[in-house]
């Protein structure tokens, strides 16, 4: 019989990541007045799921400090001590030790023996610093030593009356060798008789010289460790990083459900292909509008699989705001809002760094220091909100801080220094946008917070990437916002189809604000550009037939149709031969099976088989030239 | 059909590793997060042998045990507590409740089997 453990490895780091967080959550939050018992036994449990599972899966490191953090959180639990501010951030320190080991085992990495050893060691002083009663040298002594008597007494039996008695004698006997043994009916005969040499087994493993897992004295475990981890890290080298997913009961449930009611829209339709003489088009069609309805409700739900909410990312940010704002000598209050708003789960571990770095830098450059905001008349504690919201098919997440606001002075003299065109008279929002160009720091000083080299360029094109787009909006000493605006998710987006000299490209439907055939007493030419006047506005005309280089039906917009695009750069109209329709779409990759397109996201396959081009109206913004304003027309 | 186990506890991996252990083994597994979850199973239907842990989130495994214990059909049914700790306490705590053994984690999947084959023979 031989098991692998490895199989199960991943579960566990997910699982003792959550719990760290977790403690690292409801540490921050402790009232160290009247701390809530069911925090404190959270917490305890927490540290106690983290010990048990890497006694079994052979994480010993985890398995040694977590062992000493939950005597530590015992003694908190039953009154027996109370917490305090340094009690809460050594534990919050050891969390960070915890984490590190954890990306250690995880990557196949050498374990930091010396700092096990020392965050033991550190637990280990504050369990012991005078206020242990008995029972604590009792749990400090054994976790000292979990290894004396670790041979025996793992599993035994309690009173077990339908067994003889003689059997039960026989197996605790045969304790020593099988590591189980009985329980006799009569108390004082517990195993303990039969194991003498080990009456205190308080923490007892099975032996087994095969395996390398067991807490033993440091370096013996070190060594196995050793022994054991070119394995290991190979085993990782072939699943770099086997992502997984949970998935609430309720989301699978739906899913199987959806595929049922799939099943039977499926049987419907084989009964009515059996005899295609008599078919009964009526139901054909009624069966057909059932499975696109299926369809639709599967893709949907399948997607929903993958959107987990983002207090994932949020939740780390008031450990990040505690230490920074401690480090900067500032007072900071985050508040975090709309934290189970919905995001592709891909979408959401690739915001974390960019988050992160706003973050930093809404405490570094924007909060002011207390005396300073004293002097602005202004609550010495500075506020930063985070928060998350959906709007139609995008994710909006906002930062912003009650800071200074951005300095308009500094920036320009920056890009000044940097060499890049400015003027005087700029508009705000262009000033703004300056400091996502590379190599913009205008920090006063390079602290270790931020202005380390990773400037608001990569934010952007993280931000980019993940095709969203950031805006900033500041007001000096009021305070800045950030807002990033992000697709619900990357794979599947609901598009219009418009035709142009016989082809289909796909128009994003969250960018059009409507269709129109435009009446002929609207439609203005000026200094060679095309001018629609619709909704009190002069609306740029750009000719999709000439960006894609096919031939029109018609030269003249009037006879054509108008789709009337928003993008955050500026409005304009589309215009096209004819609307094809409304549908779903799944967004591939033009330049990995073809090649890039200017003015196209991506193709997608229509359902006769042809392909078609997802318009990608932000570039397409760039070619339209700027409406004259409303004044010089008339 | 083999004999059926509930396993209860808390984490994942090891809810995992257990179920799969004892599947190799033969064994059909049905498997719980927590003492409550257990207990609403067992309501329902019979197991040959429960597995729990005892630290875990809204009920605990001992209390489990003696919810167990008040049911007719469960009276006599194997139940082990996995438990970190095999102290006199615990020990005493575990036979008050009913417990018919107990399992000291960490345990590797072979001491897992031997125990189930001597638990359900």
């Amino acid at each position: 019989m031989s098991i692998d453990l490895n199989q199960f490895h991943a579960v566990f780091f997910e699982e003792s990541q959550e719990h760290i967080d977790t403690m690292e959550q409801l540490l921050m939050a402790l009232d160290l007045e009247e701390p809530d018992p069911e925090d404190l036994n959270s917490i305890f449990r927490a540290a106690h799921s983290i010990k048990g599972g890497s006694g079994i899966f052979g994480f010993t490191a985890l398995g040694k400090i977590t062992h000493v953090m939950e005597n530590l959180l015992d003694q908190l639990r039953n009154g027996e001590r109370h917490p305090d501010t340094a009690l809460v951030d050594h534990f919050l320190t050891v969390l960070d030790c915890l984490r590190r080991i954890l990306d250690q085992y995880r990557g196949g990495e050498d374990i930091d023996w010396d700092e096990v050893e020392e965050q033991v060691k550190a637990l280990e002083a504050i369990l012991n610093d005078g206020k242990s009663t008995p029972r604590t040298s009792a749990t400090a002594s054994s976790s000292a030593e979990p290894d004396a008597n670790a041979d025996n007494d793992a599993f035994g039996f309690f009173d077990a009356p339908e067994e003889e008695p003689a059997e039960t004698a026989d197996s605790s006997g045969s304790g020593d060798s099988e590591n189980w043994g009985l329980f006799e009916p009569e108390p004082q005969a517990e195993p303990s008789g039969a194991e003498a040499p080990d009456t205190e087994a308080a923490f007892g493993f099975f032996e087994d010289p095969a395996s390398a897992t067991e807490p033993q004295p440091a370096k013996t475990a070190s060594a196995a460790s050793a022994a054991a981890r070119p394995d290991r890290s190979k085993a990782k080298a072939a699943t770099p990083e086997s992502a997984t997913i949970r998935v609430g009961v309720d989301k699978v449930d739906s899913l199987i459900n959806l595929v049922g009611e799939l099943v039977i829209t499926q049987s419907m339709l084989k009964v009515l292909g059996e005899d295609p003489d008599n078919l009964d088009t009526l139901k054909m069609s009624t069966v057909l509008a059932e499975l696109e309805r299926n369809t639709r409700e599967i893709q949907e739900s399948v997607m929903s699989i993958r959107m987990i909410p983002v207090s994932f990312v949020f939740n780390r940010f008031p450990r990040v705001v505690r230490d920074l704002a401690s480090k900067m000598e500032k007072q900071v209050e985050l508040v975090l809002e709309g934290t189970q708003t919905e995001l592709d789960k891909g979408l959401i571990e690739k915001l974390v760094d960019p988050l992160t770095h706003l973050v930093r830098n809404s405490i570094d450059h924007g909060i002011e220091s207390p005396e300073r905001r004293r002097e602005a008349g202004k609550p010495e504690k500075g506020t930063i909100i985070l928060g998350a919201s959906q709007r139609g098919g995008s994710i909006i997440i906002s930062i912003s801080d009650d800071g200074a606001g951005l300095n308009r002075g500094r920036i320009m003299a920056k890009a000044r220094e940097n060499g890049l065109p400015v003027s005087d008279d700029m508009p705000d929002a262009e000033v703004w946008d300056l400091i996502f160009q590379p190599g913009f720091s205008t920090a006063e000083q390079v602290t270790d917070v931020s202005g380390r080299g990773v400037g608001m360029d990569v934010v952007r094109r993280n931000i980019q990437q993940l095709g969203g787009r950031i805006e900033i909006s500041s007001q000096a000493s009021v305070g800045s916002t950030f807002t990033i605006q992000l697709p619900l998710t990357l794979a599947i987006v609901d598009g219009m189809g418009v035709a142009v000299g016989g082809q289909t490209f796909i128009i994003p439907l969250v960018s059009i604000i409507e269709s129109m055939q435009p009446p002929r007493a609207n439609l203005k030419r000026l200094a060679g550009s095309d001018l629609l006047h619709v909704r009190e506005e002069y609306w740029p005309l750009l000719r999709l037939a000439e960006v894609m280089e096919t031939q029109a039906r018609s030269s003249d917009p009037a006879e054509a149709i108008v789709v009337l695009i928003e993008t955050s750069k500026r409005r304009y109209g589309l215009v096209v031969d004819e609307l094809v329709g409304q549908q779903q779409v799944v967004i591939k990759s033009l330049e990995q099976h073809y090649k890039r397109v200017p003015g196209a996201a991506g193709a997608t396959i229509m359902g006769d088989g042809s392909v078609a081009l997802i318009l990608d109206v932000e570039s397409l913004a760039d070619i339209v030239r700027d409406p004259i304003v409303e004044e010089e027309i008339v | 059909m083999g004999k059926h186990v509930l396993i209860v506890d808390d984490s994942a991996s090891i809810r995992q590793m257990v179920e799969h252990t004892l599947k190799t083994g033969g064994y059909q597994v049905t498997v719980a997060c927590d003492g409550q979850e257990a207990l609403d199973l067992c309501q329902k239907q019979h197991y040959d042998c429960v597995l729990t842990d005892q630290n875990m989130p809204r009920m605990d495994g001992l209390t489990l045990i003696k919810n167990l214990r008040g049911m007719a059909s469960y009276g006599r049914t194997p139940i082990l507590v996995l438990t970190t700790e095999a102290s006199d306490d615990m020990k005493a705590k575990g036979r008050s409740a009913g417990a018919t053994g107990w399992m000291v984690k960490p345990f590797n999947p072979e001491n897992l089997l031997q125990v189930a084959a001597k638990v359900m023979p």
